[in-house]
């Protein structure tokens, strides 16, 4: 399966156009502020500029298989002519999904996938719609040339030029792309594309992926995560601490791969109208609020914890160990008030360990909760000075049932280029942020101690 | 756009189309509701097993998720109890014979019951907790032989709060099972107990020995009836009770009802204490 082809840019974008003529071409398209995911048209593809196609979208692709609100089914009641008081009732289920490629998403991106793929396709029940646009999508990836300060796949057992999940990989190389062949459905949509064979190219690709994968920061030597982040779990203060700041805005869910948490809401009247299922929030205090008025999470402590819980301990434990995380760092870009799941995993991990290997070093938690105490005021106000050009006002504090799409990529483009943030980040960190230090910073963001302590994959 | 096998024929979130047959007032709050597919295939082909829930919804307005609590081998209709409470239990209140609702079931687990055979059995319901205790009580009366003693104790605030009216005499009067009912506060004309339930349980002081407590009831009633069952003696892997919570896909995806890595929808609601125990504490 794994052929390797040789295209230029040129040839990408024309074999593309080809694409959209029986396909939804799905593409980063860079709008405003933000890059996102839109279908773009044989015409448009033929003319667009390679560059614009390679940026890293600022939402994930995760809508090309779960659209943020689609209808699961429409109702219509039709009352008998000759006894207006017998109802029949149809229902009708517009589960279809047409051929698409999903073009430039990243390997955490594709990763995404095969991690929501184990709730929606592999339990009990199986989802329709997602499984019906899992298996008519063909998602072409791009092997990440470099890494962001945000990124931290190596962290949750993955690397720049990972192919889980992706059916073809292309890498940039001296004078266009290599396309490698991952799958068998890879392989169907590039019959007929006249690229030229690039065996001999082989070397180049791996020495375009190592030299990417070393511009990650040291992964993460955090072991035993699940566990102990569900040790973690009754430790409330530690929570309480780590969401002084969050908005419970919900970006965090909303931009990311792996947040699988929807609502299904009726829309019209009793007898006719439709079902639709729309993106939802577990940061939000309604999300599971019931009826009498008790909430299982009603603080936003709880409600983190829910998440790094779920990421970390619950769903690993569900499925062999597999975090519901794929490193793709957008929650640390985009969040408003600086959160940063580094480090409270980071946090919740070594806080818990007694570790007696180390029992020599004082605990990291004191250490972390130290730099959590002064963080707090430098960083929510050095956005302002520093990164953002208008304070942001499109974060609702308590959004209700699901935030529509627009406000989530307004949220998202106000605080979405990277060196800002970075650049926020490090002014909230003492004086001699250095861009080296800059980026263990925010990787770890504790102390000094995390650079030295991370060294081996997790995972 | 283009066909695919998606499996839609077995689209989970997709309900039958229901007819309700009869609804009956249990209390100021409480309505039951006998409903049958209108598809016929689908409903001879139906069966649930005691404990497993259905999601019940008015089209236009939405889902709640509710017991089945007739028996299985009830096969004229499924009966769901509905407390009013928010919108969508306020719009199935007002259904009435005839009207169409939307059903999807059977969701969830459901009462081990295989491992309760020659075992006695304690149920003890409180409120509308009594209704995932009717589906499985009558489940076992049905087959009272195959077990050992069976009793109920089944408690509301007053007379009137108690649901299930048409069953109570049955019970009381019942060869396989011994019922005792009680009303937290005295009230004119009623002739059995008058107490809360850990107390009333406490008074009859079943025994532990090779004895199941199943109980269901709101989150107070549990506390402190788990509390009583303990002080008896009662091991945490023999007492079994249903959890709640708020629902969207019931088929464990929707992120909503998880108590640690178990979603309530798809791992229950029935759990033992044991179970619970072993669960991060999030109720």
């Amino acid at each position: 399966m794994s052929s390797l082809l040789f295209a230029t840019p040129k040839d990408l974008t024309s074999w593309l156009a080809k694409l959209a003529s029986d396909h939804r071409v799905l593409a980063p398209r860079q709008e405003g502020p933000s890059v996102v995911y839109r279908p773009r048209t044989a015409e448009q593809l033929a003319s667009d500029d390679i560059d614009a196609l390679l940026r890293r979208a600022t939402a994930s692709p995760k809508q090309a298989m779960l659209p943020q609100c689609e209808t699961l089914m429409t109702f219509k009641s039709v009352k008998d002519a000759e006894d207006p008081s017998k109802l029949t009732t149809t229902l009708e289920n517009p589960c279809v999904a047409e051929p698409t490629v999903l073009f430039g998403c990243r390997p955490c991106d594709a990763r995404g996938f095969v991690v929501l793929d184990r709730p929606y396709l592999e339990g009990k029940f199986k989802d329709p719609y997602y499984g019906a646009r899992r298996e008519a999508t063909v998602i072409v990836t791009q092997a990440c040339p470099s890494a962001f300060s945000s990124c931290f796949c190596n962290w949750v057992g993955s690397h720049p030029s990972d192919k889980e999940g992706s059916d073809i990989l292309f890498t940039a190389v001296e004078g266009g792309f290599v396309l490698e062949v991952v799958t068998e459905k890879g392989q169907a949509l590039l019959e007929g594309a006249d690229f030229a064979d690039a065996s001999d190219r082989a070397a180049d690709v791996e020495a375009v992926h190592e030299a990417a994968a070393a511009t990650l920061p040291s992964p993460s030597t955090l072991t035993d995560v699940p566990a102990k982040v569900a040790a973690r779990f009754t430790d409330i203060a530690f929570w309480e601490k780590e969401t002084v700041k969050c908005l419970s805005c919900g970006a965090c869910t909303y931009l990311c791969p792996t947040c699988q948490c929807f609502t299904i809401t009726d829309e019209g009247s009793q007898l006719d109208g439709r079902r639709l299922r729309s993106w939802d929030s577990c940061m939000t205090p309604l999300f599971t609020l019931e009826t009498s008025g008790h909430n299982p999470r009603p603080t936003k402590a709880e409600r983190m914890r829910n998440r790094i819980s779920h990421k970390f301990s619950f769903y690993p434990e569900r499925y062999d160990g597999f975090f519901s995380c794929v490193g793709c760092g957008r929650c640390v870009v985009s969040c408003p008030v600086s959160l940063d799941i580094r480090h409270m995993v980071k946090a919740a991990v070594e806080g818990v360990v007694l570790d007696a290997g180390k029992s020599g070093e004082p605990a990291e938690v004191p250490a972390s909760e130290k730099a959590e105490e002064k963080a707090p005021v430098e960083e929510v106000k050095a956005p302002a000075e520093v990164a953002v050009p208008e304070a942001p006002t499109a974060v609702p504090t308590e959004p209700v049932e699901a935030v529509p799409a627009e406000s989530v990529e307004a949220a998202a483009a106000e605080v979405v280029p990277v060196e800002p943030v970075e650049a926020a980040a490090s002014a909230a960190a003492p004086a001699q942020a250095t861009p080296a230090s800059r980026t263990q910073k925010s990787a770890g963001r504790t102390t000094s101690r995390s650079s030295s302590k991370s060294k081996a994959k997790k995972r | 756009m283009s066909e695919h096998d998606c499996g839609c024929s077995k689209n989970p979130y997709l309900p039958e189309v229901a007819t309700v047959l009869e609804v009956i007032t249990e209390s100021p709050t409480i309505k039951s509701f006998r409903v049958r597919f209108d598809n016929e295939d689908a409903w001879n082909s139906f069966t649930f097993q005691p404990g497993q829930v259905g999601q019940l919804s008015v089209f236009g307005v939405g889902e709640s998720t509710f017991v089945i609590n007739t028996p299985p081998s009830c096969r004229d209709y499924i009966q769901f109890s509905v407390m009013r409470a928010g919108e969508v239990t306020t719009a199935i209140h007002k259904l009435q014979a005839g009207d169409k609702v939307g059903v999807r079931a059977p969701l969830g687990n459901h009462f081990p019951y295989e491992q309760w055979k020659g075992k006695n059995i304690v149920f003890v319901g409180g409120g509308i907790g009594m209704a995932p205790i009717r589906t499985i009580m009558l489940h076992v009366m049905e087959h009272a032989s195959e077990y050992g003693k069976l009793s109920l104790l089944y408690g509301a605030r007053s007379p009137e709060d108690m649901a299930y009216k048409a069953d109570l005499p049955g019970w009381l009067e019942s060869d396989v099972l011994h019922t005792t009912l009680t009303i937290d506060r005295e009230a004119p004309n009623w002739p059995h107990r008058v107490g809360m339930i850990p107390n009333v349980l406490k008074e009859l002081a079943p025994s532990p020995d090779n004895t199941i407590a199943v109980l269901c009831g709101p989150p107070i009633m549990i506390k402190f009836t788990l509390a009583a069952f303990r002080e008896m003696g009662f091991k945490d892997e023999n007492i079994i009770t249903t959890l709640e919570r708020r629902m969207k896909c019931g088929i464990g995806i929707c992120g909503r009802c998880n108590l640690g890595g178990k979603y309530v929808c798809l791992d229950g609601p029935v759990f033992s204490q044991a179970q619970l125990n072993e669960l991060p504490p999030e109720m």
